[in-house]
């Protein structure tokens, strides 16, 4: 296991523009142990990010406690060397599509629009040019034709869908995604991976929690390896290595999986 | 029937169980949709031990020691329902049972020791209330309504009612969107920084108002009701969100009167002497509502996944 580094004394002023988002000694627990231990990680302007690791290794934990839906133990996140609470507008989250009630009565439509939120306010009518960048936005992701469906009746790629076009609405430069590709079919897959590809040729920065080792040399650029406590964080050629990936997944990875590090 | 005997007799309690069926009906829609129904029926019941103690302090049966009580009991499940949960690490539904069961068996306890013989403050009242009671002695006809000498002697529970149900649907006008988007997908909403616990809080709040006013009027047994039946009953007839409060709202108003009626009159038609508890019968009426649309609901059935 590596070394812990300190994370109060790590110099904080490296030359060159600030990342749009930066974790340092970021700790989080449920209970008696933590499930995420001192992390630093930061994320570079228009890179792409894949956060990998065995089941419980706290992936999902580290996005939700970097935004804040959880409180960690300690920790702090700046985007854009701001302060997270100033910086809301520019983060867009996509949650694990089995976060939320798919039963809840509502449409496309309705969903895609939450992601105006903040235009709308509490009371501002929904007008047509709002409906407009709505529909923009799912066919961005293929999903035009079901705006009036209920939400319920999408299969799962099409929610997942439907929550990547509600992030997209949001106009932000920080996308962070938690298990984009969980349970979704192939052409799901391909049309997610087409718009986040879209978005870093953009320049903006997306991040997401990832399963499938063999796809992540395909998809991202750069891997943020997890167990607890951080394995290794950088690009695909340095950082997503066999050793590492043993460090991280212990006697769990199959040699079949260790074959896609190609 | 006549106005001279219908407007003193019917309109008002008529109006009163109308007001608080839709003012618990209009709040119980986020509470089903977020699993929480059962806070309604956690603050009916706590605050029995609120208004006896209340009583206790003033000695009378006087309206706002009374609310203030109920409010205060009210508050006092909520926080502790919320300590349970997290330092038992039990799940709310067990919290919320152990919370009502215990401060409701409290309250009929507290009721017992003193002496409430001599007012209408009794376990009884605390479950049905009495909706019949609530009559307009100053009006002699429909023409009263538009005569300030009696409207001055309207019940003032038919105000404190009507003006909680007014609240009640400004509060969710006026903050549709975050209950919608945070009973929907809380992390969403906290990402994008809405209040979510600010929100949850003022929801059990705005219901406990509702609760505790309908119980002053009608007892707890059509606020347990009316915060489930008519929502529940509302999900199965749509797939939208605003079509569902509608639903709820006609729900609500309808068990209420229909309620109302078949108490006073149906026994009279089938024969008995003795009409039954409005309350009562208007609750029965929601639950045969949501039996009816579980049944033939065009939305039932849900996710087919």
């Amino acid at each position: 296991m590596k070394p812990i580094s300190i994370a109060a004394t790590a110099p904080h002023a490296e030359a060159g523009p600030q990342p749009p988002l930066s974790i340092r000694g970021m700790t989080v627990s449920y209970g008696q142990s933590p499930v995420v231990f001192s992390v630093d990680a930061a994320f570079p302007e228009g890179s792409m990010t894949a956060i990998i690791g065995p089941n419980g290794a706290g992936k999902s934990t580290l996005l939700k406690a970097t935004l804040g839906i959880l409180r960690p133990l300690s920790g702090t996140v700046t985007v854009h060397a701001r302060p997270l609470n100033d910086q809301r507008h520019r983060i867009a989250y996509v949650p694990q599509r089995a976060s939320v009630d798919w039963d809840f009565p509502t449409t496309v439509l309705d969903v895609v629009l939450m992601g105006l939120s903040r235009e709308l306010g509490l009371l501002w009518p929904v007008r047509s040019r709002h409906r407009q960048k709505v529909l923009d936005c799912l066919a961005r992701v293929g999903m035009a034709e079901f705006a009036d469906r209920q939400i319920g009746q999408l299969s799962g790629g099409q929610q997942q869908r439907v929550f990547l076009a509600r992030a997209l609405a949001q106009d932000a430069d920080l996308y962070v995604l938690d298990e984009p590709f969980a349970g979704v079919d192939a052409a799901t897959e391909k049309a997610i991976i087409a718009v986040l590809k879209t978005l870093k040729a953009e320049g903006k920065t997306v991040i997401a929690v990832h399963h499938d080792l063999s796809t992540v040399v395909d998809y991202f650029d750069r891997v943020l390896i997890l167990n607890i406590r951080k394995i290794a964080e950088g690009t695909v050629a340095e950082a997503f290595t066999e050793t590492n990936l043993q460090a991280a997944y212990g006697g769990r990875l199959a040699t079949a999986q260790m074959g896609a590090l190609g | 029937m006549s106005g001279a005997e219908f407007v003193p007799l019917s309109l008002t309690p008529l109006l009163i169980g109308v007001f608080a069926a839709i003012g618990c009906a209009l709040p119980g829609n986020f509470l089903v949709l977020r699993r929480q129904a059962l806070i309604g029926d956690a603050i009916s019941h706590v605050v029995l031990p609120g208004i006896v103690l209340a009583f206790l302090v003033t000695g009378a049966i006087t309206t706002w020691p009374m609310m203030i009580g109920a409010g205060g009991a009210a508050l006092l499940s909520v926080l502790l329902i919320e300590a349970i949960r997290r330092l038992g690490r039990i799940e709310p539904g067990a919290a919320m049972g152990v919370v009502f069961t215990t401060m409701f068996a409290g309250g009929v306890l507290l009721l017992e020791r003193t002496d409430t013989s001599s007012v209408h403050l009794d376990v009884e009242h605390a479950l049905m209330g009495n909706l019949e009671s609530l009559i307009w002695l100053d009006a002699r006809g429909w023409g009263s309504l538009l005569d300030p000498v009696a409207l001055a002697g309207l019940p003032p529970e038919l105000t404190r009612m009507a003006l909680t149900c007014l609240g009640v649907a400004a509060f969710i006008r006026l903050f549709w969107r975050p209950l919608k988007i945070s009973t929907f997908d809380e992390g969403f909403a906290q990402v994008i920084g809405m209040r979510t616990g600010l929100i949850g809080i003022s929801l059990v709040g705005v219901s406990a108002m509702a609760a505790v006013a309908a119980f002053d009027a009608v007892g707890s047994i059509i606020v347990i009701a009316m915060f489930i039946c008519p929502p529940a009953a509302a999900r199965l007839m749509t797939n939208r969100l605003a079509a569902q409060v509608g639903w709820s709202v006609a729900f609500a108003t309808f068990a209420a009167v229909l309620g109302y009626v078949l108490a006073g009159y149906g026994p009279l038609w089938l024969g008995a002497r003795d009409s039954v508890s409005a309350a009562g019968m208007i609750a029965t009426v929601s639950g045969l509502i949501l039996a009816v649309a579980a049944l033939f609901g065009p939305a039932r059935g849900g996710q087919q996944a």
